[in-house]
Formats: structure tokens, C-alpha cells, sequence
């Protein structure tokens, strides 16, 4: 590998420490721990053996250039699509164990717009798992989906098509419907990829918000402009990671220019308020 | 033709003899179970699949003949036949997964193969069959297009029982269907199997089609399982009404359509079925309020009209020339200008309001980009279109009046 060896093992204690977290000293419980995660099309790997751990309280951007494997590596955290190899533990237990306490925000573009239902329905498949698949949705269930869409600014639009929609009230619906879920451990794939000024300060509004909450957030982020002001700590990939810590020590221009080679510009790296 | 007529009305009303009756129920009870049903195959986008499945029963149909035979047994007796035919479905369904999952071939061109080669052996195994001496008259080629004789009653019994488990399954399945449906990566994060639940969606297409064979026929089932929740789109946009409306939807065409056949001996009852079903969903196209192409057609052009009145208004207030015909069009027929093209009292009013609208939005536009607005998801309403007065409160609109009032006793001195 030509990594240095700056594996888990070393940084742990020194990360728990400055999040102030008391977990336990192996790291065994925190929210996300990635070990040696391999996902591979056909035969080409797209994320190749991928350490990663994040502390509970923390807020990730997970960064790299296009098909650098960042929406495959959350993919592969939450069993989406099958890990070649690596380990997997969410707070300490396999994901299949602990899937009550993650919420997954999808791209957006994943899913067809026209299907035959209103922003409240999408928001209440947040609780499938409370309700289960047999019961009916009650009046306990849509107020707890009203007040997810409160919290994204989105209650007014409650019963209309989700196909009306802006490209940044859908994202803030898909939000919602994992806000619904109320988990500890929220992984977000682009959540700000082509959305209006509005929608992004909602949604950051909301992260903050569940960060303050001690709530764990990830999100595969594309905008380097926007790192420092949203995240506090950054993964950097590109097929292998590259660099991961607190942003104030992780996101350096050496960092950049080793993930994104030649594709990112001095210039450009210059004008990033970078650490270091 | 008047004599076909008054049998039709007498077959919808039950009084043309048992078998008709019997035949219609049936039907009617097949619909309902192959729209239910076919809403997820729908909404999966999966109609090709549940094609292949139905057109995979065929060898099954001629294997079970040949089968029953060589024990020495009526290769007629049907719960043989249609176990056959459900063995071969699943046959073909499993070969269909396998190739899209384990090989590079897209599930199109599984469907592909599938279908056809199934299809094809089970011709080669019904022309077989009728070169043997016990298969003179087996008339296993009805199972192709259904079949336009009677109905046992014990057929129209299989047909309700195997319906009631389809609705069942419906029933538990709907919550999960609907997830994956819509959103197969976020389902399964949430614990539900995609391919367990995509196997029981085609396994109620395979209990449609087996009990459908007799009644529709293979080649045609799928229509019975696509047309209705299509016809159904047009009306709702609800997954639960989408269910409720395709099963009316395909309960109505076995219905009517046993009705007309059984009134006009010349029509084949399917193919009948089928016609109806797309007749229903000829009319849900173009006359349903919601999402129909008359309502799309009717709001495009209210929209187009509200569109160029507002302009139209906007520049009389500036004192423009209006050069668009329908423009001047739709302000002449709302009285707002005359003839010449001078605008009216009311059009003054009108434009005058216009104006303020506008400058009202803009200035709350202006506060959420200054980053003072209370409240900027009123913002999200903006059109272009819709009056200010609908959206926010009358003191908020006070307060952007102030706001412009400012701006304006202040602009001489930025001007001078």
C-alpha cells in the first residue's frame, strides 16, 4: 500500500478524545466503523479497502473526485450493494442488527418522480419499520411525518404529488423521510447536488441541529467550497482513502492534490480556506 | 343485432342462463385479481417479466398432458394441467432472475430469451400431442387465447379461491411493494428483501395467469395485468387507490366482456376481456380530471392564458406596445382593454394591481436575499403568477409596503 501507516488503531484515542467522547477507548461502539472495505463491479473495484471510523457527534464530508467511490462506499456500509470484503459495525454490531438507528438519504435522481404518491406517503416510509407491513399508517404516524416536514420547512406541501416538486423540495422530502426514522447515525448521498440556496441553508440547518443533538452525520459531498463551513471532519477518497480526521487537520492541499491528481487546479486549491 | 343487444343486458344482469352467469363471475372475479395484482407489476415496471412468466406456463400445460397420459389417465383433467403450467412458469421466472443476476445480459434480453424459447417448445410440444392418438381432441391450443365455452362451477371456485389469496398477499405485501417500487436502495436499508418481494410479485402474476388460462389465455393475461392499474394511473396519484381503482378496473372488463361474448357467440371471451380493458383505459386517458390528456389540454391552456394576461397587464402598465395577438385576445375578452387596444378603467385597476404584485414580491425576494425575511418558504409559492395576497399575511405585506415605500423616498437621492 502507499498509504502511510496512519490506520485507525493510531488516530482513534486522539479523535475520541477531541470530539470529547467517553466511548469506549477501542472504538467498538462508535456510530461507523469501516475496516478494510472492498466493493467491486464485475472486476473492477470501485472502493478498495476503505478504513474509516465516525465518532459519534461528528459531522463527515465524504470527498473525491467523480467515480471515486463515495455513494459506493455508503452503499457498502449499509449493504446496498454486496462487500467483496471488510467489516462492517454499526455502533459495535453488524448493520443487519442495528439498522433501526441508520437512515439513508438516497440520491435523488434514484428514484421516478411520477410515482403515485404525495410527499406525506414518502415521509411515512420512514416508519415502516414502526408500523410494520401490516398495520395502516394512524394519526400518530402522519403527525410524526408532519412534523419531519416542519423541520425542512416543506408541512405546506404535505399532500401534494411528489412529481410538483422543485429539485430541492424533493431533496428536502427525502430528508424528511429519514428525519422520520429518528436514527443516531444519518449517511446522505449528495444531499445538496443540485438544489436552490434555500433548500441547502434547510438542510444544513437541519444537520447542525442533529449534530448538536450528539446525532452522527455523513454525507458524500461534491462542493469543496462549502467543507469548512459545513463539516468538521472530512474522509478523503479516491478508490483507497486517501486522508481522514478533523478538518482542521485532514484537509490540506497535499490531501486534495492526492485524491484528485491533476484534476483539481493549484489555483483552485489556493482559494479554499484549507488547513495547514 | 337488437336481439344481441337485450341478451348483452340480460347477461349483465345475470338472467342469461347459469353458464353465462357462471362464465361472467368468473371473469369478473379474474380481473379483480389480475388488476390488483398487477398494480405493483406496474409500478415495478415489470410487465415484461410477468409477459415471459405467462408465456413460460405453455410447456408446462403440454408436459402435464403427455404426463397424465402415459400414467394412463385423462390428459384433460385440469388441476393437472394447470399445476404443469405453474411448475414451467416458475421454471422460466427462476431462469429469468439467474441470467440477470449471474450474467452481463441485461433482464430485457433474458426476458427475450426466455419467453420465446418457452413459448416455442410449448408449440412444439402441442403439435406433438396432437399427433398422438390420444391427443385428437385435446384442445389444450384454448390455453393460447382462453377458451369462448362454458365454465365449470368448480373452475369458477378455483378462480375465486386463488384470487382471494392473490388479495391476500396484496394485503401483506402492499407496504413493502410500495417501498421497493418506488425505492429499492432506501428498502433495503430498511430490512426488506428486493428480491424476495420482486419473486412474490411475480408469483401473483403466475396464480393470474394459471387461473386466467382457461378464461383469457397466456398470451393475452398480460394485458389484464398491466392495462388496469395504467387506466388507474390516470385517476389517483395513490398507491392504496391505485390498487382499489385496478382491480375495479379489471373486475368491470371481465365482466362486461364475458357479457358481450357470451351475447355475441361469434366473439371470443379474451380477447373480448382485453378490448374492454383497453376501452376503460381509452376513456380514463383522455376524460380523467386528474391526470387525463382533455384535463392536461384544458389546464395548459388556462395556465397559458393567466400567463399572458399577467404579462399583458404588466405592460400596459409600463405603457408598452402589445404586439401578441393572443395576448390582446385574452385581455379584450376579460373587458380590460378596448377594441383599439386602450385600456379600460378596470384594466388600468387590474394593471395597476398587477404592478404592486409585483413590486411586493420583489421586495420580499430582496429581504430572504439580505437574509431578513421571517419566514422565506413563503417564497417557495412564487409563480409569477399567483396574487401575494394568497401567500402571505396582511401584516407581512404591510411590512414589504414600508420597505418599498423607503426605497422609493430614498431613490431621488440616489439618482441625483
Amino acid at each position: 500500500m502507499a498509504l502511510p501507516l496512519d490506520g485507525p488503531g493510531l488516530q482513534e484515542p486522539v479523535l475520541i478524545a477531541r470530539a470529547g467522547d467517553l466511548v469506549g477507548l477501542g472504538g467498538s461502539d462508535s456510530p461507523l466503523l469501516v475496516r478494510g472495505l472492498t466493493v467491486s463491479y464485475g472486476r473492477k473495484p470501485a472502493v478498495f479497502s476503505v478504513d474509516a471510523e465516525m465518532p459519534a457527534g461528528s459531522m463527515t464530508a465524504i470527498i473525491g473526485p467523480n467515480g471515486a467511490g463515495k455513494s459506493t462506499l455508503l452503499k457498502g456500509a449499509l449493504g446496498i450493494v454486496p462487500r467483496l470484503s471488510g467489516e462492517i459495525r454499526v455502533f459495535g454490531q453488524p448493520f443487519a442488527a442495528a439498522r433501526h438507528r441508520v437512515a439513508y438519504v438516497p440520491q435523488r435522481a434514484g428514484v421516478d418522480w411520477d410515482f403515485p404518491a404525495r410527499v406525506i406517503d414518502v415521509v411515512l416510509m420512514g416508519l415502516y419499520r414502526e408500523i410494520g407491513p401490516l398495520r395502516f399508517a394512524g394519526r400518530r404516524h402522519r403527525q410524526t411525518a408532519l412534523a419531519c416536514l416542519e423541520r425542512v420547512g416543506m408541512a405546506d406541501f404535505a399532500m401534494r404529488q411528489i412529481g410538483q416538486l422543485s429539485g430541492g423540495q424533493q431533496q428536502r422530502v427525502f430528508l424528511a423521510r429519514a428525519l422520520a426514522q429518528n436514527a443516531d447515525l444519518y449517511l446522505l448521498d449528495e444531499p445538496f447536488a443540485g438544489v436552490d440556496a434555500a433548500t441547502e441553508r434547510a438542510i444544513v440547518g437541519v444537520l447542525q441541529a442533529l449534530k448538536d443533538d450528539r446525532k452522527t452525520v455523513v454525507c458524500v459531498h461534491h462542493d469543496l467550497s462549502t467543507v469548512t463551513d459545513y463539516f468538521d471532519r472530512v474522509l478523503l477518497i479516491n478508490l483507497r482513502k486517501v486522508a481522514e480526521g478533523p478538518v482542521g487537520e485532514a484537509f490540506t492541499a497535499e490531501a486534495l492534490q492526492a485524491t484528485y491528481g491533476g484534476r483539481l487546479s493549484r489555483d483552485h486549491i489556493e482559494d479554499l480556506a484549507l488547513a495547514g | 343485432m337488437a336481439a344481441e343487444v337485450g341478451l348483452f343486458l340480460d347477461a349483465l344482469a345475470l338472467r342469461a342462463g347459469y353458464n353465462s352467469a357462471l362464465v361472467a363471475v368468473g371473469a369478473a372475479l379474474l380481473g379483480i385479481a389480475a388488476g390488483g395484482s398487477g398494480a405493483f407489476i406496474f409500478l415495478r415496471k415489470r410487465a415484461l417479466v410477468s409477459d415471459a412468466v405467462s408465456h413460460a406456463t405453455l410447456p408446462g400445460v403440454g408436459l402435464a398432458f403427455i404426463a397424465m397420459v402415459a400414467l394412463g389417465g385423462d390428459g384433460r383433467w385440469l388441476p393437472g394441467l394447470l399445476i404443469g403450467s405453474a411448475l414451467s412458469a416458475a421454471i422460466g421466472l427462476v431462469i429469468v432472475e439467474w441470467m440477470a443476476r449471474a450474467t452481463r445480459l441485461s433482464e430485457d434480453a433474458a426476458i427475450g430469451a426466455v419467453l420465446s424459447v418457452f413459448f416455442g417448445l410449448g408449440i412444439v410440444l402441442l403439435t406433438i400431442i396432437q399427433t398422438l392418438s390420444s391427443g385428437r381432441q385435446a384442445g389444450l391450443e384454448s390455453f393460447l387465447l382462453g377458451a369462448t365455452a362454458g365454465m365449470l362451477l368448480s373452475e369458477a371456485y378455483t378462480i375465486a379461491a386463488a384470487g382471494l389469496v392473490a388479495a391476500l398477499i396484496v394485503l401483506a405485501m402492499r407496504r413493502q411493494m410500495t417501498l421497493v417500487a418506488f425505492d429499492p436502495d432506501y428498502a433495503a436499508t430498511q430490512g426488506v428483501d428486493i428480491r424476495r418481494t420482486d419473486l412474490t410479485m411475480m408469483a401473483l402474476a403466475l396464480i393470474v395467469t394459471v387461473i386466467g388460462l382457461k378464461v383469457v389465455g397466456l398470451i393475452l393475461i398480460v394485458a389484464l395485468l398491466i392495462i388496469p392499474p395504467a387506466a388507474a394511473r390516470f385517476w389517483t396519484d395513490r398507491v392504496d387507490r391505485l390498487i382499489a381503482l385496478a382491480a375495479l378496473f379489471g373486475g368491470l372488463a371481465g365482466y362486461i366482456g364475458a357479457a358481450l361474448s357470451s351475447a355475441f357467440a361469434a366473439l371470443p371471451t379474451g380477447p373480448i376481456i382485453v378490448l374492454v380493458a383497453f376501452a376503460l383505459f381509452l376513456a380514463s386517458l383522455l376524460g380523467s380530471p386528474l391526470r387525463g390528456v382533455l384535463a392536461a389540454a384544458l389546464n395548459g391552456l388556462s395556465f397559458r392564458r393567466r400567463v399572458h394576461r399577467r404579462q399583458g397587464l404588466l405592460a400596459l402598465a409600463r405603457g408598452e406596445a402589445i404586439y401578441d395577438g393572443f395576448t390582446l385576445a385574452v385581455l379584450r375578452q376579460a373587458g380590460l382593454i378596448r377594441r383599439d387596444g386602450v385600456a379600460t378603467l378596470a384594466g388600468r385597476a387590474a394593471a395597476a394591481a398587477a404592478v404592486r404584485d409585483e413590486a411586493r414580491w420583489d421586495a420580499a425576494h430582496d429581504l430572504a436575499a439580505h437574509n431578513l425575511a421571517e419566514d422565506e418558504r413563503v417564497l417557495e409559492r412564487y409563480d409569477g403568477l399567483t396574487p401575494i395576497e394568497e401567500v402571505m399575511t396582511a401584516d407581512q405585506i404591510a411590512e414589504l409596503d414600508r420597505r418599498l415605500a423607503r426605497l422609493e423616498a430614498a431613490r431621488p437621492e440616489v439618482s441625483g
